[in-house]
């Protein structure tokens, strides 16, 4: 008889601890005794539910991760050279794609350099950065009239300081909506 | 930053003139930063090889402290042009203040010095001073016993041959420092032959990126005393070029969100904008003559070199490729410009004739050379040299000849030379900060301005006012 008890009281305590686990604010009514049984203030608590996420498109998908990376508007060059880096491939997609679906959306994409060399030739290393991202985003399909590029060379650094890894944060496109 | 007024000398006389231009930001008040105190002396390789000179403190003839050390800011001018080292004061074996009062010439000629400056101050009214001093060459004095004769139109007559130089002027006190440049000029040229500089100024770009308003078009002295503010802007202000009468810069602002090519009057607030052509505006450089405004420009794709008549606004386009060209500045005859370009692969200095349009390149030694000078006598080349990943001041003969490696700063980049040839103001990197920095020609002798707060770069040294 104890026995069926304990089963009985299990067979309702041990979902709604499983319930309380997954609910965002813990219910400090509930209270798990060391012997693993479970009071619970049934008349209080009611019934919960939860919620499977509900299935997304490939295109919802799509958007979502786009908007996530679209919060993201800086990409990175190597030293003394404007290629786009394949890791952009991806962020620089999701602004296409946003660029594509809203035409009347224009962006100023601006290049950047480190502060070797001197700053009128990283003034035009730097618009040469721009324009490589001007120009993998046309190749998208965003039209030339919603880009314009302006090089600030090495005039507005993102990190200061004179070691690599500040060198690295200032060689940047940067796309402003 | 703190500010302090400190009353340029130079600025005395043009002071109603001095109508500080900040247009950008239009509430703020003329201001004089803080003067920089005495250059830092980093390095000094060139003082085995300058030459030794006596510097004596100038006798005031008055009551009370002399109201200003004339010969300290001479001394300091002669040992940064790397030509002269003087000798400390306490060696010195006395302190004439004349000719007249010099007891013994050898005791000055055992130091070796080959001159020696003496001077005295005596007080008129009004706040007013008489100056008055002398270069001596000790060793000439002492075969001479300080009267020597010479034979003029048939009559002996005293000569006074070891009296290099002689001067007296009235000087008021506001002007001190300035005219302890100009003895700094007379001294120079006297022992040299050549035009001194010390009268010069240099504008430069200051950035402070904790300010407002970051981006700051500076003038000051050439020693850094007396900086001005011509500009404060919210964007970067680039590339300050001075026009050959000294009276106007032209640099690039970036006000409107794009780089433009102004030109500003340093002594009223006129300022105009001469281009504004899509892409880059950049690196202005005035013709010798004035009248035309060397650029660079996108407008038409790759940046590319082109040449403005100011008057007309007329524009001529001079190179023409599709990888960069920047950096134009012109040789002294006005009849070429020599420009970085990347035609051959990594960035080398060429020359292209105005008339011809032919180009021919100029530099060949390291990874690549940048930001070419044409020194004032046309005969040396100042260039940015990277070798082995790193950026120095170098100099070779132009248009050609060897390299040779003037400093040993990092990230060294902006060179300009003074107008007489003597010695190159560069930006440097010390300390993760951007500092001015000075080398002689010869690179034998090296000095840093100290920076406060801020970067400091983009050095133009002005022609002779």
């Amino acid at each position: 008889m104890q026995l069926s008890k304990l089963v009985k009281a299990m067979i309702v305590a041990v979902p709604v601890v499983m319930l309380a686990a997954c609910s965002s604010a813990p219910d400090d009514t509930s209270t798990t005794s060391t012997d693993g049984t479970t009071t619970t203030g049934a008349d209080r608590r009611g019934v919960e539910s939860g919620a499977a996420d509900r299935m997304l498109s490939p295109e919802e998908q799509r958007q979502q991760r786009f908007a996530e990376l679209r919060q993201e508007h800086i990409i990175y060059f190597d030293f003394d050279t404007s290629e786009v880096r394949g890791e952009f491939a991806e962020l620089l997609a999701a602004h296409a794609d946003y660029l594509v679906r809203n035409p009347s959306v224009r962006v100023v994409i601006e290049g950047h350099t480190d502060e070797r060399g001197t700053p009128e030739y990283n003034i035009a290393l730097g618009e040469r950065r721009a324009q490589a991202t001007a120009d993998y985003l046309r190749n998208l399909g965003v039209s030339a009239s919603q880009m314009t590029t302006v090089s600030y060379g090495e005039e507005k650094p993102l990190a200061r300081g004179s070691n690599e890894r500040a060198w690295a944060q200032n060689r940047r496109a940067v796309l402003v909506y | 930053m703190k500010m302090f007024k400190q009353v340029s000398q130079e600025l005395v006389q043009r002071t109603a003139l001095w109508l500080v231009a900040s247009v950008v930001l239009l509430a703020g008040a003329i201001q004089t930063a803080q003067a920089q105190t005495a250059l830092e002396i980093v390095i000094t390789e060139g003082q085995d090889s300058a030459r030794p000179i006596a510097i004596v403190p100038f006798q005031f003839r008055g009551e009370g402290e002399s109201p200003y050390d004339f010969a300290e800011i001479v001394a300091a001018d002669l040992r940064r042009s790397g030509r002269f080292g003087p000798v400390s004061r306490n060696q010195l074996p006395g302190t004439p203040g004349k000719d007249a009062d010099i007891e013994d010439y050898a005791a000055w000629g055992r130091l070796g010095v080959e001159a020696m400056l003496v001077g005295e101050v005596s007080r008129l009214s009004d706040g007013r001073y008489q100056v008055t001093y002398e270069l001596i060459d000790p060793l000439r004095g002492q075969i001479t016993g300080g009267s020597a004769q010479a034979l003029v139109d048939g009559r002996l007559i005293d000569s006074n041959d070891h009296i290099i130089e002689g001067r007296s002027s009235v000087v008021s006190e506001p002007q001190f420092r300035q005219y302890s440049h100009r003895i700094s000029d007379v001294v120079y040229e006297a022992l040299t032959g050549e035009r001194g500089a010390f009268l010069t100024r240099i504008a430069y770009i200051y950035v402070d990126f904790d300010a407002e308003n970051p981006y700051h078009l500076m003038v000051s002295d050439y020693d850094g005393y007396n900086e001005r503010v011509l500009l404060r802007s919210p964007e970067p202000l680039m590339s300050p070029t001075w026009s050959p009468d000294g009276n106007k810069l032209a640099y690039v602002s970036f006000e409107n969100g794009r780089p433009e090519i102004f030109m500003q009057d340093i002594y009223t607030t006129s300022r105009e904008k001469l281009t504004s052509f899509p892409g880059i505006n950049g690196s202005p450089a005035w013709s010798p003559d004035g009248r035309r405004m060397a650029m660079v420009l996108s407008k038409d794709g790759a940046p590319n070199i082109y040449v403005m008549d100011i008057e007309s606004r007329r524009l001529e386009q001079i190179t023409d490729h599709w990888r960069i060209d920047t950096e134009p500045s012109w040789t002294p005859d006005g009849q070429s410009l020599t420009f970085t370009s990347e035609r051959g692969g990594r960035a080398q200095v060429y020359r292209v004739d105005l008339n011809s349009k032919q180009i021919r390149r100029v530099t060949f030694e390291g990874e690549a050379n940048l930001g070419g000078v044409v020194t004032p006598d046309g005969n040396g080349l100042v260039v940015v040299h990277r070798a082995n990943g790193r950026f120095h001041i170098g100099r070779q003969d132009f248009p050609s000849g060897n390299l040779q490696v003037l400093t040993e700063t990092s990230l060294d980049e902006s060179p300009s030379v003074a107008p007489n040839g003597s010695m190159i103001i560069y930006s440097t990197t010390h300390r993760d900060k951007q500092v001015l920095a000075l080398v002689s020609m010869d690179g034998r002798f090296r000095a840093r301005l100290p920076s406060r707060e801020g970067e400091v770069k983009a050095p133009a040294w002005s022609p002779f006012l």
